[in-house]
């Protein structure tokens, strides 16, 4: 039924060139391509997006507030760099949490002047919640609904180069190790396009469709479910290091639905996680490896299923809430909920613990940056969910794409374009098109079902060295299957044949770095049943994963020490969650 | 290898009476951040073509006459 313009395989390349390429148009992707226009007025600047720049990434249906916001009056950036660095396990590297939390407020500032309006309370002051563990930092956002128009609205008034629908692929690098472009492809005509940059920025997510929601519906995530980990392969692959994929984002979701409840919505108003009895057993309901511990031992000791409570709240409350919750982020939630017949009124919302991904959005999985979001691939940047910057959300998005922009920006000016060899172009094109080329044999949907439903059986924690290995084994067969046989009818299968291929890398990437890690860590995140126990002698370090003579390779790195130090007895407040009377 | 169709029921509805994709309307094929809507040569109506639904609703959102309808996919309904 599809008309014939659509999804035909067309023969083609063409070739730009600009000063700085941003690829992902979600989040830190806008802002990075409108910082390094302001930044530099005359550089040519390309937005390169998968799908399309105005209703794409995590934010496609606005947000209902900023998770982070370190708001002058309610925080200070120390605060928020100590409370982050606890609830990392000490695993940081401070200079980027301080940086951002230095930098937010005037993103704050600058997105209202977008027009995206912030909650403030009768005297004018922001009115902040609390939900972390320790500081204040919820700010809602009372028209969250218009965040991608009001940026929109931004790159057309700077008139920026936007390219929708190419899916970036792979990563273009000089002799010299530097960064020299990207290839992208057509999603709807599978036409290649070739970007010479002299700085490139990535900004394409978390790794959303790495574990199977146990739905089975593969689209079924919680992340965008464009954002399928492209951005962690190509940077894999162009010998970027990645930092601490071992540290897993795993989310507590409305079940089935996948998506979050959301207790930073609803918590503020009362609202909490409760077991079957109905009671708290967390303290707080922030999103942590250690939070995610305590709702798994509940899973565990028959008390479980674990839910969201909010029947004991004042229908007014309950109808406020609704109103946030079934308009913007995830509007289906209302939908869901009444097919359900669930009230909020009346019942508690079934929870349950999500299937694994990289993000550093939520968790601290993602490609190594330092402070100004420079990789380590000279001239290479990375913002957004797949920076290692850790815990930063949207307004970390906003922040460190702003960062990466301007330092991006100026790389371009003080470089010209680094020469890459043309048979890496040729190199690409055949393994892009092989499932094109053939007449038979597995479909990307199959692969990428196999890749994920091995992924859950393997690596969802806690995690047990036997099943990793296992796991690897049978990944590595599908490998094969994939590189062999894989096929593709038209130009949509081949974006998901791409996807199922970084998919397949994400996937033993998780593992390699789980492995190389040998204790536990980060709660439930690497929960290691051979090696239970925290060892801050061997590995109080970040390990970062990379490419190195054609194999996964792993090393260690040292934490940057402190600039914001945190006492001792401070250390380990996110390990102690459990409420102690239902312990 | 022969392939099999296995049919799977669509969770997002264009209600073709309310569709103007005739007079050039293509907004909700142009936002969908999965890419599965297209248009149907048969009734020259958007539809969507592919089951890979992140039940986002930007094409309900975003259409002009209100022809689309989002619902829940059955797996998980
Ligand atoms: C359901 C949900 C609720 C959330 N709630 C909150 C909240 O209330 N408050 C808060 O502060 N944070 C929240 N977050 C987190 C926050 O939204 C994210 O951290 C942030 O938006 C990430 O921005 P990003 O730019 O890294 O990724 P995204 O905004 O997801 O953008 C990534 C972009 O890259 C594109 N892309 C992917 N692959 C390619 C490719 N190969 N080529 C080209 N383009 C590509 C994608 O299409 C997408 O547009 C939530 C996240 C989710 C998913
Ligand atoms: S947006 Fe609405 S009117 Fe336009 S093509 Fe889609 S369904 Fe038809
Ligand atoms: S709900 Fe989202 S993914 Fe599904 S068709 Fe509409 S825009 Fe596309």
């Amino acid at each position: 039924m599809t008309s014939p313009s659509f999804d035909t395989i067309v023969d083609g390349l063409s070739e730009v060139d600009c000063d700085v390429l941003v690829i992902g148009g979600g989040t830190a992707g806008p802002m990075a391509a409108l910082k390094a226009k302001q930044k530099n007025p005359k550089a040519k600047v390309i937005l390169l997006e998968k799908a399309n720049v105005k209703r794409s990434g995590a934010i496609s249906m606005g947000m209902d507030g900023l998770n982070n916001a370190v708001i002058p009056g309610y925080a200070t950036p120390e605060q928020y760099t100590k409370e982050i660095t606890i609830a990392n396990d000490g695993i940081v590297d401070q200079k980027a949490v301080l940086k951002y939390a230095r930098n937010c407020y005037g993103i704050i500032e600058e997105l209202d002047s977008f027009g995206i309006r912030f909650q403030k309370n009768e005297n004018g002051d922001f009115d902040v919640k609390k939900v972390h563990h320790i500081g204040t930092y919820v700010l809602p956002m009372p028209n969250g609904e218009t965040v991608k128009k009001a940026l929109y609205r931004q790159l057309r008034r700077a008139q920026m180069l936007i390219s929708n629908r190419y899916m970036a692929t792979r990563l273009l690098t000089g002799a010299s190790g530097r960064i020299a472009g990207a290839i992208a492809v057509n999603t709807r005509t599978a036409e290649f396009l070739v970007i010479k940059a002299k700085a490139v920025i990535l900004c394409m997510g978390a790794a959303g469709r790495l574990g199977l929601p146990t739905s089975g519906y593969m689209f079924g995530t919680y992340e965008n479910a464009a954002n399928s980990g492209d951005g962690y392969a190509m940077a894999y692959h162009a010998g970027a290091k990645l930092a601490n994929l071992e540290c897993f984002q795993i989310n507590p979701l409305i079940k089935d639905y996948n998506g979050p409840a959301c207790a930073y919505v609803a918590g503020p108003f009362g609202a909490y996680t409760a077991n079957n009895e109905g009671k708290r057993f967390i303290e707080c309901d922030y999103w942590s490896g250690q939070m995610m511990l305590e709702f798994f031992n509940e899973l565990q000791s028959g008390k479980g299923p674990v839910f969201l409570k909010l029947n004991h709240l004042h229908s007014d409350t309950v109808g406020e809430i609704e109103t946030i919750l079934h308009t913007v982020e995830r509007p289906t939630r209302g939908l869901f909920h009444e097919g359900r017949k669930t009230d909020y009124r009346k019942d508690m919302v079934e929870m349950h613990i999500s299937e694994i991904g990289f993000c550093s959005g939520h968790s601290a999985s993602g490609v190594y940056v330092d402070d100004f979001a420079r990789t380590t691939i000279p001239g290479l940047y990375a913002a957004g969910d797949m920076a290692s910057v850790p815990h930063n959300y949207m307004l970390g998005a906003f922040t460190n794409g702003a960062v990466a922009g301007e330092d991006a920006a100026e790389f371009a000016l003080n470089h010209d374009f680094e020469a890459f060899d043309a048979a890496d172009v040729k190199l690409e094109q055949a393994r892009v098109l092989a499932p094109t080329k053939r007449e038979d044999g597995i479909p990307p949907n199959q692969i990428e079902f196999k890749t994920r439903r091995l992924v859950n059986d393997y690596f969802q924690p806690p995690k047990v060295t036997r099943k990793f290995e296992l796991g690897q084994a049978r990944l590595a067969e599908v490998r094969e299957d994939m590189e062999n046989t894989m096929v593709v009818k038209n130009a949509h299968e081949l974006m998901r044949s791409l996807e199922a291929t970084s998919i397949l890398d994400c996937a033993e990437m998780a593992a390699h770095a789980s492995l190389y890690r040998t204790e536990s860590r980060w709660g439930l995140y690497h929960l290691r049943t051979d090696y239970p126990e925290k060892d801050n002698e061997n590995w109080f370090c970040h390990t970062l994963l990379s490419k190195q003579d054609g194999r996964m390779t792993s090393e260690k790195k040292a934490v940057e020490d402190y600039v914001v130090p945190v006492a001792d007895e401070e250390k380990d407040l996110y390990a102690k969650q459990r409420i102690r009377a239902s312990a | 290898m022969p392939f099999a169709q296995s049919p799977s029921a669509v969770p997002v509805i264009v209600d073709d009476a309310k569709c103007i994709a005739e007079k050039g309307c293509r907004v909700c094929i142009d936002v969908c951040p999965l890419d599965v809507l297209r248009l149907s040569d048969l009734t020259g109506k958007a539809y969507m073509a592919y089951d890979e639904c992140w039940y986002c609703m930007p094409c309900e959102a975003d259409c002009p006459t209100g022809a689309v309808k989002v619902n829940i996919p059955y797996l998980l309904k």
